[in-house]
């Protein structure tokens, strides 16, 4: 379970992932993967990404942001790449032909995890190999231009689900990644969000440090899809989470802790929709129930979220 | 000459003993017909301890050449095996596995893309893939095949290479159908293959790397894409090379092309795979009638021998290239449009035609390949061939 981690390990841990690169002001990319690897503490780590706004953005031949050993081969098969090379590892290291122990991560957006590379992702959970995934999630393909992904939120504006005269943007839920991967009986699932860092790196570190596959779904921000100012990032996914829309908590060998409840603290999902241009049209007269839904469904989940942690506490 | 008891066993259990032998540190792989087997066979040698090999059992055949890829960019020796649609599967990590020029070795066990589906031999799989940047090796039958997995990794390993190659044998006829073999001890593999090079790779953590990078708008691609070509020229040598270091130890000599009856052939037909062996019974009843017909099996597709092609074929009069492969659309099948260019470029002249048969399956008896000949000593004597494909044994044809 993820522990309270002291602010000391800024100093003590190295920044695996190198200034200079090119993801944008406000995205969230590149605070999910400096803190998960800061979870890795002084492990080498082998790292693979999907391709995607991180991977375009940080591996720009000849230049490359990446202090660790790195692999991308495509779009769609992060879990599998990252699962040939963590299985090569332990063939080699059974053989006797490598002494050192490495550990395994893969990053993938929401496009190349929930959507396009749920597949590959679901094959290398159930083989059970040892490594973590993480999907910065930011709830559409970006890298494309802002296209809808199924962590889309209800009615959000995409360049694929435009604001049209009859269709008032998305008009479908997004899906529960989070509890798809624990559905496959992994030793450890986790949410997280780019605000609360000692939270994501603690979680990273127990990925690491459980044998088997361990996921990690982290609330990731883009200025640009989401149509919204980039000094308002870490405050958004913040109130993303006051509101339960993206509620931290943990899924393990089975059980469901959450990690942050906000009680009577809790937000209305529209006081963040309202920062970002995406649900702008939500906002006129007509399309008051597309948020009233966006709401009962929030309120459904962490309702059913609860209850599987009270549950999983044995109340 | 080999000594070694002759067995008796299908082309798949031949490849599935030859990839035990090698002992690769990795195999993934999915199991599709008619390749099943090999997997089915290996998996058993997984589970009696027979092997080092991690078996990585993927969902899909597209995370098979993924996690292939991923395997092969931390220097551990790597195998696969595939068929049709999971080859097509592969396609998009075939490209990106030649372009990150890891020397992955697979077998394809050549079957028709549906639709509709079949699952009997052509080699619309493999053909399809002739520009994926992979070498690509056919053989005729179950000792061709095991000879040439036992090849591929000096191959494909080589500095002056570094590149995946594919070998290929027919689906059923070939992998299905027990036939003699020949095979070399353990010992004799393990020396032929030797221990695998060690190149920049992803577990060494004082040389981290980066692989697979973006290319932006620096633009080295193009200059990626001439350096896989290079490669490419550089394995004609490094493949006859170990043909010929092959042929030391076994007394089994291999070339890029084998050629049957041509130092005097008038006309010719050249084939690939198994229909290889009807065509040279076919040559020797014709020749017992006085006519000088030759045959040439491709061996080596890719990188493709054109100067050795030309050379063979320059004194013909008539040249017949069967096709089990059709290429919609185009003046041919894929290989006649190969051996149509490599003989303009070197300026032969003979007359050539294209026979395509066995498309999914499709019986070709030694009738339709006579009459192939048939047509091609007319040519020789004068008389025009089709300048658009014939089609040996279609239903109404």
């Amino acid at each position: 379970m993820a522990t309270k981690l002291s602010p000391k390990i800024y100093v003590e841990r190295k920044d695996r992932l190198s200034g200079g690169h090119r993801l944008c002001a406000g995205c969230g990319a590149s605070v999910v993967v400096r803190n998960v690897l800061m979870g890795a503490k002084d492990y080498p780590v082998v790292v693979g990404a999907a391709t995607g706004c991180l991977e375009v953005s940080t591996s720009l031949y000849p230049y490359t942001s990446w202090k660790d050993s790195y692999i991308h081969t495509a779009f769609e098969n992060a879990a599998a790449t990252v699962s040939g090379a963590e299985a090569a590892f332990r063939s080699l290291k059974k053989q006797g032909k490598i002494d050192k122990d490495y550990k395994f991560v893969a990053f993938g957006g929401d496009g190349g995890t929930y959507d396009i590379g749920l597949q590959s992702l679901s094959g290398a959970l159930e083989r059970g190999h040892d490594f973590v995934y993480v999907c910065y999630d930011n709830g559409a393909y970006m890298n494309t231009g802002f296209q809808r992904s199924g962590s889309t939120p209800l009615g959000a504006w995409t360049t694929t689900t435009p604001t049209g005269k009859v269709q008032p943007g998305k008009l479908q839920q997004r899906k529960n990644l989070t509890q798809i991967a624990a559905a496959h009986n992994i030793p450890y699932v986790a949410q997280a969000s780019i605000h609360n860092f000692r939270d994501l790196i603690s979680k990273a570190e127990v990925a690491f440090e459980t044998e088997g596959p361990a996921v990690l779904v982290v609330l990731s921000t883009c200025p640009r899809g989401w149509r919204a100012e980039p000094s308002q990032s870490v405050e958004m996914a913040r109130m993303m989470v006051q509101s339960c829309y993206w509620p931290l908590y943990e899924v393990i060998d089975g059980d469901y802790v959450i990690n942050f409840d906000p009680k009577d603290k809790k937000i209305d999902v529209a006081d963040w929709m309202k920062l970002q241009g995406r649900f702008s049209h939500l906002f006129k007269p007509g399309n008051e129930n597309v948020v009233e839904r966006l709401q009962t469904n929030v309120d459904r989940e962490w309702d059913r979220l609860k209850k599987l942690a009270s549950l999983s506490a044995g109340e | 000459m080999s000594t070694a008891p002759i067995l008796a066993v299908t082309g798949n259990q031949a490849v599935a003993m030859a990839m035990k032998q090698i002992d690769p540190d990795l195999v993934a792989a999915y199991p599709i017909t008619p390749q099943t087997d090999v997997v089915q066979q290996f998996s058993e040698f997984v589970a009696d301890g027979l092997v080092n090999t991690e078996f990585v059992t993927v969902e899909s055949e597209h995370s098979a050449m993924s996690a292939c890829v991923g395997s092969a960019s931390t220097g551990a020796r790597t195998m696969t095996a595939t068929s049709s649609a999971g080859f097509a599967l592969m396609w998009e990590m075939l490209y990106i596995a030649a372009s990150m020029r890891v020397p992955i070795v697979m077998t394809t066990v050549n079957r028709a893309l549906s639709g509709p589906i079949n699952i009997h031999c052509d080699h619309s799989d493999t053909m399809g893939g002739r520009d994926t940047g992979w070498m690509q090796i056919y053989n005729e039958d179950a000792q061709e095949a095991y000879d040439a997995t036992i090849m591929g990794f000096p191959i494909a390993e080589h500095k002056d290479v570094r590149l995946p190659l594919m070998n290929m044998y027919d689906g059923f006829i070939i992998s299905g159908a027990i036939g003699p073999l020949q095979a070399l001890d353990d010992e004799q593999v393990k020396q032929f293959i030797g221990e695998a090079p060690t190149y920049p790779g992803l577990l060494d953590s004082e040389h981290p790397i980066t692989v697979g990078p973006f290319d932006g708008l620096h633009g080295y691609y193009f200059e990626a894409k001439m350096t896989q070509q290079q490669a490419m020229d550089n394995a004609l040598g490094v493949i006859q090379e170990t043909y010929d270091r092959f042929a030391a130890l076994t007394g089994r000599q291999y070339q890029h092309l084998m050629k049957y009856k041509m130092d005097d052939a008038d006309i010719a037909i050249v084939v690939a795979n198994s229909a290889a062996g009807n065509t040279r019974n076919v040559v020797d009843a014709l020749r017992a009638e006085g006519i000088k017909a030759g045959a040439i099996k491709l061996r080596t597709f890719r990188p493709f021998p054109a100067a050795e092609y030309a050379e063979a074929l320059a004194g013909c009069k008539a040249v017949g290239v069967m096709d089990r492969a059709d290429s919609f659309g185009a003046l041919g099948g894929p290989l006649y449009l190969e051996i149509l260019a490599t003989l303009y470029q070197y300026g032969a002249s003979p007359k050539v035609g294209n026979f395509i048969y066995g498309l999914g399956g499709r019986e070709i008896y030694p009738h339709d390949i006579e009459r192939a000949f048939r047509m091609l000593k007319d040519a020789a004597d004068g008389a025009e061939l089709p300048k658009s494909r014939v089609y040996l044994n279609a239903k109404g044809a």
